[in-house]
C-alpha cells in the first residue's frame, strides 16, 4: 500500500512542472465546484423551508426525511424537461447566455481564500478580478433577454442591465473602502489584515459601507426585494421566461451560486473570512473552550451561512421595490453615502486610527 | 423637524429592521400547516361530500322514486326512471347523479321525504375514466352500505338542530 | 512557448472579433463582437503582466460602457437599407482613413526592423504588484495630468447631469420621501369645527 503510494508520488514528481500545475488546478477546481453545486442544491431547499417557516407554514417536507431529497427531485425534473427554442430566437446567443451566467458565477471562486493560503489562485488583483467578473455576469441576463425574442424577457433584461450597472458603482466604492483599509487587493492579505479578535474586523469602521455592500449585493444578484428583472407579477418571469429544462436550471444555479459568492465576499472582506471571532481572547487559552479561538474553514462556512440566512430573511420580509425607487436608492443614496464615508475613512487612514488603520 | 427625523429614521433603516424583527419572530412561531394525509381538518357532521343511498334496517332500499330530488336539483344533475315492482311499490330503475354537474348544495338531501339520498363526509374520491363520474344507483347503494354506521352517526349528531 | 500559443489564439480571436464588429449586419451582434474584442485584448494585457489594466478594461468597458451601449442598440429599430445608402459617397473617406492606419502599422513594424525596440516586459516575481506600481507612478510623476483628467471627467459628468435636469411643466412625479412622511391626521383629513345647525323656525330637535 505505502509502496504503491510512494510509487505514485514518484510519478507525480516525474511530471513536468506545467502538467503538475494544470493537474493541481483541475483538482482544486473540482474540489471547489462539487461542494458548491451541492450547497446550491441545498440552498434552494433552505430557502423554501426558511421562507415557509417565516410565513408560519412548513415548506417542502415530503421527499426524504425533512424534505432533504427535494433538491434532487427538482434537478431530475428539470433535467428531463425539453429545452424549448422560441421561434425567431437567436439560437447561438440563446444557448450561450445561461453558460455565461453560470461561468461567471463559478469563476469568481478562484480567488476566494478558504483558509490561510488555501486558495485556488492567490492573485494580487483578486478584488478587481471579482469586480470584473461580476460586471461580466450582466451579459448572461442581457443576452438571455434579447435572444429570447420575447417582450417580457427583453423588458426584464433592460431592467436588470440598468440595475446591475447602477449598483455595481456603489458596490465598487464599498470595496474601495476595504482596500483602503487593508492596503491590498489580495483577498488573503485582506483577511490577514483583520486578524485580532472580532473588534478588528473591517465591519465596524466600515459599517455604512458594509450595509451598502450587502444591499447592493442583493440588488446585484437580482434577489428580492430587488428582483424587478424577474418580477413575476409584472413581466411573467423576466429575462428567463422562455427558458426551460437544463437551460433554466443553469440560470437558477447561477443565481444561487452568486448568492453564495456575495455572502462569501461579505464574510471575507468585512467579517474576517476564515478567522475566528474569538481569536485574540487569551483568557480562553487555558480552558476547554480554547478550540473556539482556532481559525479555520468552519468559521468561514458559518459566516457564509449567516449571510445566506439574511438573504432569505430579506426575501421573506420585504415587498418588491418599485423600479424608479431602486434607481433612486442606488444613485442618490448609496453613492453619496459611500463617497462621504470614503473621505472620512481616508482621514482615519492618514491619522492611523487603531486598531484598524494602524 | 419631522423631515429631519424621518430622514434619520430612513437612513438608519429603522422600519426595515422592525419588519425583519417581525419575520424573525414568526420563524419560531408554531406552524399551522396540516400535514394532510396524516392529519385532517375536523369536519362538521353536516359536511356535504360524496353522495350515498341508504337502506332500511331490513335491507329494503329507502328511495320511493318520488323525484323530489330531481325536481329540486339546481344543477339538473339527477336523472330518475321508475316503475312498479311486483309487490306494487314504486321503485327507481335508474338513479344517476352526474358529479361533474353536482354543486354539492345538499338540496336533494333536504328534499328527500325518506332520507334515502344523503351526502356523506367522504371527500377523497376521484375518477380515472370518462363516465365514472356518473354515480349510478348501484354505486350509491354500495357506498351507503359501506358507510352506513358513519352516515347514521352523523345524522344522529345533527338531529338536535334539524 | 505556452505563452506564445495563448498569444496567437487570443490575437486570432481578437482580429476575428474586430472584423466581426465592422461586418456584422445586426448592430447588436456588432456590439457583442466588440465585447469579445475587449475581453480578448484584456487577455493579451494579462499576458503582458498588466493585470490592473486588463481587469479595469473588463470592468469599465465590458461591464459598464458596453452594457449601456447594448442597452441603447437593442432598443433601436435600425433599418439596414437606409444605413447602407450613402456607401459610395463615404467610401473615399473610409479608404483614406484605412490607408493612414495601414501606414501607421507599417511604420511601427519598419522601425522595429531598423533596430528600435520597444522593450519586452521583464518577467517579475509573483509578489510584484502591477497595481501598486501603477498607483505609485500616477500619484507621483503624473499627479497633475491625472488630476486634470479627473477634473475634465467631473466637468463632463456635471454637464451631462445639467443637460437632463430640466423641469417640464405638466408632468407628474412622485417623491417617495414625501409619500412616506404622510400622516393621516395632518395631511389626509381636515376636521372642521362648526356649530350644529337648526331648522329655521323649528323647535329643539
Amino acid at each position: 500500500m505505502t509502496a504503491a503510494l510512494h510509487n505514485l508520488l514518484l510519478h507525480w514528481e516525474a511530471l513536468p512542472f506545467g502538467w503538475r500545475l494544470t493537474l493541481r488546478s483541475l483538482g482544486g477546481i473540482i474540489a471547489i465546484m462539487l461542494p458548491l453545486i451541492l450547497a446550491v442544491a441545498y440552498l434552494t431547499l433552505a430557502e423554501r423551508r426558511i421562507i415557509g417557516f417565516m410565513q408560519v407554514r412548513m415548506g417542502p417536507n415530503r421527499v426524504g426525511p425533512w424534505g432533504l431529497l427535494q433538491p434532487f427531485a427538482d434537478v431530475l425534473k428539470l433535467v428531463f424537461k425539453e429545452v424549448i427554442l422560441p421561434t425567431n430566437a437567436n439560437r447561438f446567443l440563446f444557448l450561450t447566455a445561461p453558460i455565461i451566467s453560470i461561468t461567471t458565477a463559478f469563476a469568481a471562486w478562484a480567488v476566494i481564500p478558504f483558509g490561510n493560503g488555501v486558495i485556488l489562485s492567490d492573485a494580487n488583483a483578486g478584488l478587481l478580478y471579482i469586480l470584473a467578473l461580476s460586471s461580466f455576469g450582466v451579459y448572461g441576463v442581457i443576452l438571455a433577454g434579447w435572444a429570447s425574442n420575447s417582450k417580457y424577457a427583453f423588458l426584464g433584461a433592460m431592467r436588470s442591465a440598468a440595475q446591475m450597472v447602477s449598483y455595481e458603482i456603489a458596490m465598487g466604492f464599498a470595496l474601495v473602502g476595504v482596500l483602503l483599509a487593508s492596503h491590498s487587493l489580495n483577498l488573503n492579505q485582506i483577511v490577514l489584515g483583520q486578524s485580532g479578535n472580532i473588534g478588528h474586523w473591517y465591519l465596524w469602521p466600515l459599517l455604512p459601507l458594509f450595509m451598502v455592500y450587502l444591499i447592493s449585493g442583493v440588488a446585484e444578484t437580482n434577489r428580492a426585494p430587488f428582483d424587478v428583472a424577474e418580477g413575476e407579477s409584472e413581466i411573467v418571469a423576466g429575462f428567463h421566461v422562455e427558458y426551460s429544462g437544463t437551460a433554466f436550471a443553469a440560470f437558477f444555479l447561477a443565481e444561487y451560486a452568486n448568492m453564495i459568492l456575495i455572502s462569501a465576499l461579505a464574510a471575507t472582506l468585512f467579517c474576517g473570512g476564515w478567522l475566528s471571532p474569538l481569536q485574540g481572547w487569551s483568557w480562553l487559552a487555558g480552558t476547554s473552550l480554547t478550540f473556539l479561538t482556532k481559525t479555520g474553514f468552519i468559521w468561514f462556512a458559518l459566516k457564509i451561512c449567516m449571510f445566506l440566512y439574511v438573504f432569505l430573511w430579506l426575501r421573506a420580509t420585504f415587498p418588491r421595490y418599485r423600479y424608479d425607487q431602486i434607481m433612486r436608492l442606488g444613485w442618490k443614496v448609496f453613492i453619496p453615502i459611500t463617497i462621504l464615508w470614503l473621505v472620512l475613512e481616508g482621514l482615519a487612514v492618514v491619522l492611523k486610527i487603531s486598531p484598524w488603520f494602524a | 423637524m419631522s423631515a429631519v427625523r424621518s430622514w434619520i429614521k430612513s437612513l438608519l433603516l429603522v422600519e426595515l429592521f422592525q419588519g425583519l424583527a417581525l419575520t424573525g419572530k414568526l420563524f419560531f412561531a408554531h406552524k399551522v400547516t396540516i400535514r394532510y394525509p396524516e392529519e385532517h381538518i375536523p369536519k362538521s357532521p353536516r359536511y356535504r361530500g360524496l353522495h350515498a343511498q341508504r337502506r332500511y334496517a331490513n335491507g329494503e332500499e329507502r328511495c320511493i322514486a318520488c323525484k323530489l330530488c330531481e325536481a329540486v336539483c339546481p344543477a339538473l344533475a339527477i336523472t330518475i326512471d321508475s316503475e312498479q315492482r311486483e309487490d306494487g311499490t314504486r321503485r327507481t330503475t335508474r338513479y344517476d347523479i352526474d358529479l361533474f354537474k353536482c354543486i354539492y348544495c345538499g338540496f336533494c338531501e333536504e328534499a328527500c321525504p325518506v332520507d334515502a339520498i344523503v351526502e356523506t363526509s367522504i371527500t377523497e374520491f376521484h375518477f380515472e375514466k370518462r363516465g365514472e363520474q356518473i354515480m349510478t344507483k348501484e354505486k350509491l347503494l354500495s357506498i351507503g352500505e359501506k358507510y352506513e354506521a358513519q352516515i347514521a352517526a352523523e345524522r344522529a349528531a345533527d338531529a338536535l338542530y334539524r | 512557448m505556452a505563452a506564445t500559443i495563448v498569444f496567437i489564439v487570443l490575437a486570432a480571436i481578437l482580429i476575428g472579433a474586430a472584423l466581426g464588429v465592422i461586418t456584422a449586419r445586426n448592430p447588436v451582434h456588432a456590439a457583442l463582437f466588440l465585447v469579445l474584442a475587449f475581453v480578448t485584448s484584456a487577455g493579451l494585457w494579462l499576458l503582458l503582466e498588466a493585470e490592473f489594466l486588463a481587469l479595469v478594461l473588463v470592468l469599465v468597458y465590458v461591464g459598464a460602457v458596453m452594457v449601456l451601449f447594448l442597452f441603447v442598440v437593442m432598443m433601436l429599430d435600425i433599418d439596414s437599407i437606409t444605413l447602407r445608402q450613402g456607401f459610395v459617397r463615404y467610401a473615399p473617406l473610409g479608404v483614406v482613413v484605412a490607408v493612414i492606419v495601414l501606414l501607421e502599422i507599417g511604420y511601427v513594424v519598419w522601425t522595429q526592423k531598423l533596430g528600435v525596440t520597444f522593450g519586452t516586459p521583464l518577467p517579475h516575481p509573483a509578489a510584484f504588484s502591477n497595481t501598486r506600481e501603477l498607483g505609485n507612478v500616477i500619484y507621483t510623476s503624473y499627479a497633475y495630468p491625472f488630476e486634470i483628467a479627473a477634473v475634465i471627467l467631473l466637468v463632463g459628468i456635471i454637464a451631462a447631469i445639467t443637460l437632463t435636469l430640466r423641469r417640464r411643466s405638466g408632468t407628474r412625479h412622485q417623491d417617495p420621501a414625501k409619500q412616506v412622511r404622510v400622516s393621516a391626521k395632518r395631511d389626509r383629513i381636515r376636521i372642521v369645527k362648526m356649530p350644529s345647525e337648526r331648522k329655521p323656525g323649528g323647535g329643539s330637535p
